[in-house]
């Protein structure tokens, strides 16, 4: 048996082959997290501020879907985007996009149930004072969620742990390939899948490592930026 | 809406791809043999100094792959269990077929050989034994071909493995390296193809225990997905990578392969029966 190389040796030497997949993880977690943001803080605030008949049982939908199996989202994308399917004429699966699209259905519940339970407790401490001001709509939605922006990079933080942790949605919809969709998670269950677990396990530090990072420097941008803000 | 949605997300995600406008590439959906042995390594940049076409490889069990190009979400195909492949072809989802390569699968078992099989080349023998034992077997039940071959030999066996079975055949459903990571944890036996068994590093307690029957033939084919079923093939450039796979060149780069100085293809593109 020959020797394994040890992941850490692999990063230290700056491997172009690992670090383009630290890369791509990175990119693809992050856009995902960034079009789950920008639908799911809108579609959460604005559910907690409407009310109509129903209303309950969206709210209980989208809590529920925070537990949304990866594997479940991954193979509904993948229906979606094969050439046999709907949106096949696009030949976005097996690349990139498509793993975007994946984590983007996974996250975006997540951000909104969270938002909507956020923005639901400033109304609360805020309702009376918005209501005599007689502001519109819009304008209570913008205005509580520049409120809770603080609370807002956690619940984004959380997204983008959930993204950044799965591989059984983006190992269906991108296919693994080397060099154009394989991840830190894909490459993870392909390293172990040969038998070689000192490389896998390593990998899986490495992405610790990395997600800790991210949410090591978020936590900072966030306390500067509060204690700027007063 | 959702559809909607998922468009605007792809189109800006596309924008920070730039990997997706340089287009000369071809998606080939192949088995895990292929793959983790680490054949691909190691003949597709040959190919790609040769042609400027990057392959990107999409390795499943060859059931899996076969729906891959049924779907037309792969180009070429390159799988191994001639059964299937024929099938896909007289479906009319394969243009033609063409041998590339073979190895052989071996059955892998634990040092301490609880149904006394060492020894044998007999693989029916073998697998009677291990039925007749009750040893713990390891079977892939994914539709693959090393999971195809299996169920091939415990019928040339006499053994209905639907009906036959008991708590000592376990269907893991997984790749052959999954399936060898759990037959080492478990000392199992298992039918391996002989390039991932080689490329395989957590062996554990596990050996060959059967090897050279010649019911252990296993024979590699590619197959263009017919652009007639599926206008988005890339038929040019998917056929130019199976004519190098037969070519003097690329039957040559395979041979050339080897992991620890063992061969672990041998091409027979010339071979027309295989």
């Amino acid at each position: 048996m020959e020797p394994t190389v040890s992941a850490f040796q692999l990063l230290l030497a700056g491997d172009p082959a690992l670090l383009a997949v630290v890369r791509l993880s990175l990119i693809v977690s992050m856009s995902a997290v960034g079009v789950a943001t920008l639908i799911g803080v809108p579609v959460g605030a604005s559910l907690a501020l409407t009310h109509f008949p129903g209303r309950t049982v969206v709210v209980v939908v989208f809590n529920a879907l925070m537990g949304l199996p990866p594997v479940v989202a991954g193979l509904a994308v993948f229906l979606l985007l094969s050439r046999s399917g709907p949106l096949g004429s696009l030949g976005l699966l097996f690349t990139p996009p498509a793993m975007v699209c994946a984590q983007v259905v996974l996250v975006t519940p997540i951000i909104a149930a969270l938002t909507r339970q956020t923005i639901e407790d400033l109304w609360e401490e805020y309702c009376d004072e918005l209501t005599a001001m007689n502001v519109g709509m819009v304008r209570r939605v913008g205005t509580l969620i520049w409120d809770g922006r603080f609370s807002l990079i956690t619940i984004v933080l959380a997204g983008f742990g959930r993204a950044a942790a799965e591989v059984g949605a983006i190992i269906i919809v991108g296919g693994n390939i080397e060099g154009f969709t394989r991840t830190m998670t894909t490459a993870i269950a392909l390293e172990t899948s040969k038998g070689d677990l000192p490389l896998a396990i390593g990998l899986g530090v490495i992405l610790i490592a990395i997600v800790v990072l991210v949410n090591a420097l978020a936590w900072t941008v966030g306390r500067a930026a509060q204690r700027y803000a007063g | 809406m959702l559809a909607r949605r998922l468009l605007i997300a792809a189109a800006a995600a596309m924008l920070s791809f730039p990997a997706l406008a340089q287009d000369k590439s071809i998606v080939v959906a192949s088995t895990t043999s292929t793959q983790d042995s680490g054949l691909f390594g190691y003949i597709l940049p040959l190919f790609k100094n040769a042609t400027g076409i990057s392959v990107r490889v999409v390795a499943q069990g060859t059931g899996q792959a076969l729906d891959t190009g049924r779907r037309g979400d792969a180009d070429v195909v390159f799988v191994h269990a001639k059964s299937a492949e024929e099938k896909f072809l007289s479906e009319g989802f394969g243009v033609k077929r063409f041998p590339v390569m073979y190895n052989d699968f071996i059955l892998i078992g634990p040092k301490s050989d609880p149904a006394g099989v060492k020894g044998t080349k007999d693989i029916v023998k073998a697998l009677t034994a291990i039925k007749d034992k009750g040893a713990s077997f390891i079977s892939r039940g994914d539709r693959s071909g090393t999971n195809i071959a299996e169920i091939k030999l415990w019928t040339i066996a006499g053994i209905d493995i639907g009906k036959d079975r008991g708590p000592w055949y376990k269907e893991v459903g997984q790749g052959m390296g999954a399936a060898l990571n759990i037959a080492s944890a478990s000392n199992s036996y298992v039918l391996s193809d002989r390039g991932t068994w080689l490329s395989f590093k957590n062996r554990g307690d596990l050996e060959i225990v059967v090897e050279g029957d010649k019911r252990l033939f296993n024979q590699y084919g590619v197959m263009l997905v017919n652009p007639a079923k599926h206008p988005t093939v890339k038929a040019k450039l998917g056929q130019q990578f199976i004519d190098w796979l037969i070519s003097p060149e690329g039957q040559a780069a395979i041979a050339d392969y080897k992991v620890n100085g063992e061969q672990l293809f041998y091409p027979n593109a010339h071979d027309r029966g295989a």
